[in-house]
């Protein structure tokens, strides 16, 4: 009963890794297991509590819902690859100022999830910034520190931008 | 600069790490490590008949299959019940696989260990388990009906029994009290099932070290000592070559206390029968299924009032359920029965309990741990007096309260500790005209009428509770100042997210005065501190914080003793700032403490320029005393306990208004106010914190959570998608007030913080929907279906 295994290319947080896997091998598995970066968490394996956001290509996936084969090619950036030069990216700080976590399982998803929208949408309201949110679990926070640190991002965002 | 830490906001050191994907969760361990999983039992109740494994064998990558019958010794016997009680008669705990009978969907029954979780699940898929099907007990009511029987051995499925009385004023019975009142109300409530659900699950990876015969054991728990003593008891190994370390862990709630799972003892056993590290990771549906859940009670209550509200006598009789097994004793309906009273006089007391068996996943403590349902209770019976008498429900409230200048108040009971349940210290008519203050309470009726006006339904609602925190029996504390003049904290009790590394450094910092940068704290690693209870009961601060102070008092005391001999100064005229020794006003004449740690260690031999100084030739020494004096030890360390005469009782109440759609029946809290009094704050920025996180969870219960069972004892909702846990969008914002009556009982005078937000919430909810609605609201959680269905039934 041996499976077939896949040869898969993938460019996580800028570094090309190569991974050899069986079909059905999850993206989350693969990122966490067969590369080392176990940032990305799995809290549910069925795509509803967003732990396991990355970006695929920019965009935020669900890991545990996508497989290894199919990200063959593609780019990746995991909570690692947020920092720039060493330096944690706005939304990372934010979430440390703001209290936006506690735990800390949840917090890899939320950040990729944000890092997205804020590129996108570099000054939500209050609105904007609650939908943004809105397809993550969290039992910790009750979320009102991570709202706070949707904005609080968008202002480092800003100042950075500025600077 | 200052080095006073307690008391600020100090920014989490935690985060650094949890931010950047730096984390290790048990599932980020044991990369090389062989995976575990389990045939779990897809029926409430069976009898196992057979179970082949044949056609797992041809699995690519299976190392091992384990059923019960391979189980050697102590391992093959139930697992501890860990907190006996006279009461519970009848406690029962399961095996850690199944022996010939399961008594709930998900107990494990066949443990496989392959070189993967997939291929592990392939060999489960292929296991084939013959049961004989029996019939299930599901709900209290049944199981207490004693028809079929969960434990063929325990009669009508009672596990403990339980009644506690506390006499009125003049001796009489709560039944007395009752009959003799002026006014009678008599009712029943129901509070639903739900559960801990951490975002991270279950898991344990064990080393095993065959050349030294010890092992290493990783489990992601609110107690990793106790987890260790389990090992070494079921395991036969000596303590000392156990140690068990509780890793960053992704949130626990109550359900990680619980211990030993039987993963827990499992995967360390087939480490060491396999000579090979082996790692086991709960998922989802397994933590629905096989990790504890809470909350689930009927109440029946008769209660005896004045014309002003005061309640004169008071009865309950509670149908607590606690599943299949009874691992942590009766500590839920215990906690339930004694902290319903609440910031209140009764007048007097009966409660009475059941404590059933059900073919269901077992109960233990979840964040509230029996609170809720007590404070549910106490709540909804105070709103109804206020109905009856058609008085304003804040002033019933205030009338039934323990006055400041009663502490210490005896409320005559026994807490769940074994100890008298006493309060140390409050305020409650502060706390609650904070809270008027804070929510608008004596402005609503007018904001009532204007939604009114425009066709809107609104209500608002209000709920107290007094919590007993920080049980012993003990924590300690070691602290070491090392000749770099960092110091190193630990403490056995455990970190699931509470910030512990930040406020045990705080305490650290400003009880020795350094710079919170060179302090590092270690918890939940056996290695390091061996003595400890756990996480739970909102203890930490209380126990550890206090644990830590007094061996960092202990440091401190040595460090200026050391220091007063090398500065030729009195002690007493000492003191550290900036982690610089010096004589008072004479910034001078000073000595760091990195040197005093050199100089508490007398050396032989030097390894680096700071241990020169403490050789043997380096400088003048006394010939005539021992280098290290007679009481002395070597080294800039000290290690204590606290363990406190009785628990310390924090308070908190909290208030909501939420608006009801007329047509769709939807619920929504538009508001939601807290005052919250935990005694002295460490960190003002993580209470809240903590505040947040326990109202959503009580928000959770109040609205949306519950466990599905159908008759047939599956768990219906088994799932993120089914069960709802509140996202961003449920929960409102919460607007906080603190009010601070220092604990007598410890020498911060601090209180637990935990479990306060979401004690009260579904009390809250009820009594805010209610004034909604004009609807009686007994029984939570309360979905719009159910709030149609009150309104058709009216």
């Amino acid at each position: 009963m041996n499976e077939t295994r896949h040869h898969v290319t993938l460019t996580v947080n800028g570094v090309v890794r190569e991974a050899t896997v069986p079909g059905r091998r999850l993206l989350s598995d693969c990122l966490r297991h067969d590369l080392g970066l176990t940032g990305t968490h799995v809290g549910c394996e069925h795509g509803v509590c967003g732990a396991c956001t990355v970006l695929l290509d920019g965009e935020p996936v669900r890991s545990c819902l996508t497989l290894a084969v199919t990200a063959d090619g593609h780019e990746i950036t995991t909570v690692e690859g947020l920092a720039r030069d060493g330096e944690p990216s706005p939304v990372q700080r934010a979430f440390a100022e703001c209290h936006a976590l506690q735990c800390g399982f949840c917090t890899p998803g939320f950040l990729c999830t944000l890092t997205a929208f804020l590129r996108d949408n570099p000054a939500p309201t209050e609105e904007e910034a609650l939908e943004a949110v809105a397809g993550n679990l969290c039992r910790c926070t009750g979320y009102q520190n991570i709202l706070k640190a949707v904005h609080r991002a968008a202002e480092l965002q800003a100042e950075e931008g500025g600077a | 600069m200052t080095t006073k830490l307690f008391g600020e906001p100090v920014r989490r050191r935690e985060d650094a790490r949890l931010i950047t994907g730096q984390g290790r969760y048990l599932d980020d361990l044991g990369a090389g490590a062989l995976a575990a999983a389990f045939v779990r039992s897809p029926h409430a109740h069976a009898r196992i008949v057979d179970i082949d494994v044949s056609a797992a064998l041809d699995v690519e990558g299976l190392v091992a299959i384990y059923t019960w019958e391979d189980l050697p010794g102590a391992l093959a016997e139930p697992l501890p019940l860990l907190i006996p009680h006279p009461a519970l008669t009848h406690g029962r705990t399961a095996y850690p696989l199944a022996r010939e009978i399961v008594r709930h969907v998900g107990e494990p029954v066949v443990m496989v260990v392959a070189r993967d979780r997939y291929l592990a699940e392939d060999a489960c898929a292929l296991i084939r388990v013959d049961y004989e099907i029996l019939k299930p007990v599901v709900g209290v009511e049944e199981a207490v009906r004693g028809v079929h029987l969960v434990h063929e051995d325990v009669p009508g499925n009672v596990g403990a029994h339980l009644v506690q009385e506390v006499p009125g004023p003049a001796g009489q019975t709560a039944w007395e009290a009752i009959d003799a009142a002026p006014h009678r109300l008599e009712f029943r409530l129901d509070v639903e099932r739900s559960a801990s659900m951490p975002l991270e699950g279950k898991g344990v990876y064990a080393r095993w070290d065959a050349d030294d015969e010890s092992l290493r054991v990783y489990s992601s728990t609110q107690t990793s000592t106790s987890v260790r003593m389990a090992i070494a008891a079921k395991l036969g190994l000596p303590l000392p070559k156990v140690e068990v370390i509780a890793p960053d862990v992704g949130g626990g709630f109550g359900v990680k206390i619980m211990h030993p799972w039987p993963e827990e003892v499992l995967v360390p056993w087939a480490a060491r029968q396999l000579n090979h590290e082996v790692k086991w990771t709960e998922d989802r549906r397994e933590h629905f299924v096989s990790s504890s859940h809470e909350r689930g009670q009927v109440q029946h209550v008769r209660v005896g009032f004045d014309d002003d509200g005061r309640v004169l006598g008071l009865e309950v009789e509670i149908l607590h359920d606690h599943g299949a097994y009874t691992p942590y004793g009766i500590i839920v309906p215990i906690i339930t029965s004694t902290q319903l009273l609440g910031p209140y006089k009764v007048g007097a007391y009966r409660v009475e309990f059941s404590s059933v068996y059900t073919n269901t996943v077992q109960v233990t403590p979840y964040r509230g741990a029996g609170r809720p349902q007590g404070v549910f209770c106490m709540e909804r019976t105070m709103d109804k007096i206020a109905a009856y008498l058609g008085k304003d429900r804040t002033e019933v409230r205030a009338a039934n309260f323990i006055q400041p200048d009663e502490f210490p108040y005896d409320q005559g009971l026994t807490f769940q500790d074994g100890r008298p349940l006493i309060y140390d210290s409050g305020d409650y008519p502060e706390a609650l005209r904070m809270l008027k203050e804070l929510i608008g309470w004596d402005s609503f009726p007018e904001e009532k009428a204007r939604a009114a006006a425009e066709g809107r339904r609104i209500g608002i609602g209000v709920g107290c509770y007094v919590e007993g925190t920080g049980v012993g029996p003990y924590e300690g504390g070691h602290v070491q100042i090392t000749s770099d003049g960092r110091v190193h904290v630990s403490t056995g009790l455990t970190s699931q997210g509470q910030g512990h590394e930040t406020v045990f450094a705080q305490i650290a910092a400003t009880e020795l005065g350094v710079p919170i940068e060179k302090v590092s704290v270690v918890t939940g690693d056996t290695r390091r501190f061996g003595y400890a209870v756990g996480t739970f009961a909102s203890r930490a601060a209380v126990m550890s914080g206090n644990a830590i102070a007094l061996a960092c008092r202990k440091v401190r005391e040595k460090a200026l003793r050391i220091a007063a001999e090398a500065l030729e100064a009195d002690p007493r005229d000492l003191e550290i700032t900036d982690g610089m020794v010096h004589v008072s006003g004479v910034p001078s004449a000073s000595i760091p403490l990195a040197t005093v740690a050199v100089l508490s260690n007398p050396l032989r031999y030097a390894f680096d320029e700071e241990a020169r100084r403490a050789t043997q030739f380096a400088g003048p020494a006394s010939d005539d005393r021992p280098p290290v004096a007679e009481g002395e030890e070597p080294g800039l360390e000290g290690r204590d306990y606290y363990s406190p005469i009785r628990s310390t009782f924090a308070a908190g109440m909290h208030a909501a208004i939420v608006e009801t759609d007329p047509d769709t029946a939807e619920i929504k809290i538009l508001r939601y106010a807290v005052v919250h009094d935990c005694g002295r704050l460490i960190n003002p920025m993580i209470v809240e914190g903590q505040i947040h996180g326990g109202v959503a969870q009580g928000v959770g219960g109040a609205l949306y959570e519950k466990m599905v069972y159908d008759e047939h004892g599956q768990l219906l909702n088994a799932s993120f998608m089914d069960f709802l846990m509140p996202y961003a969008t449920e929960v409102p914002r919460v607007e906080t007030a603190h009010l601070e009556t220092p604990s007598p009982l410890n020498p911060l005078g601090i209180k637990g913080a935990g479990e306060a937000g979401v004690i009260p919430v579904s009390a809250v909810v009820a009594s805010a929907i209610e004034d909604a609605e004009g609807i009686p609201i007994d029984r939570m959680p309360i979905s719009p279906s159910d709030l149609h269905a009150l309104r058709q039934a009216r």
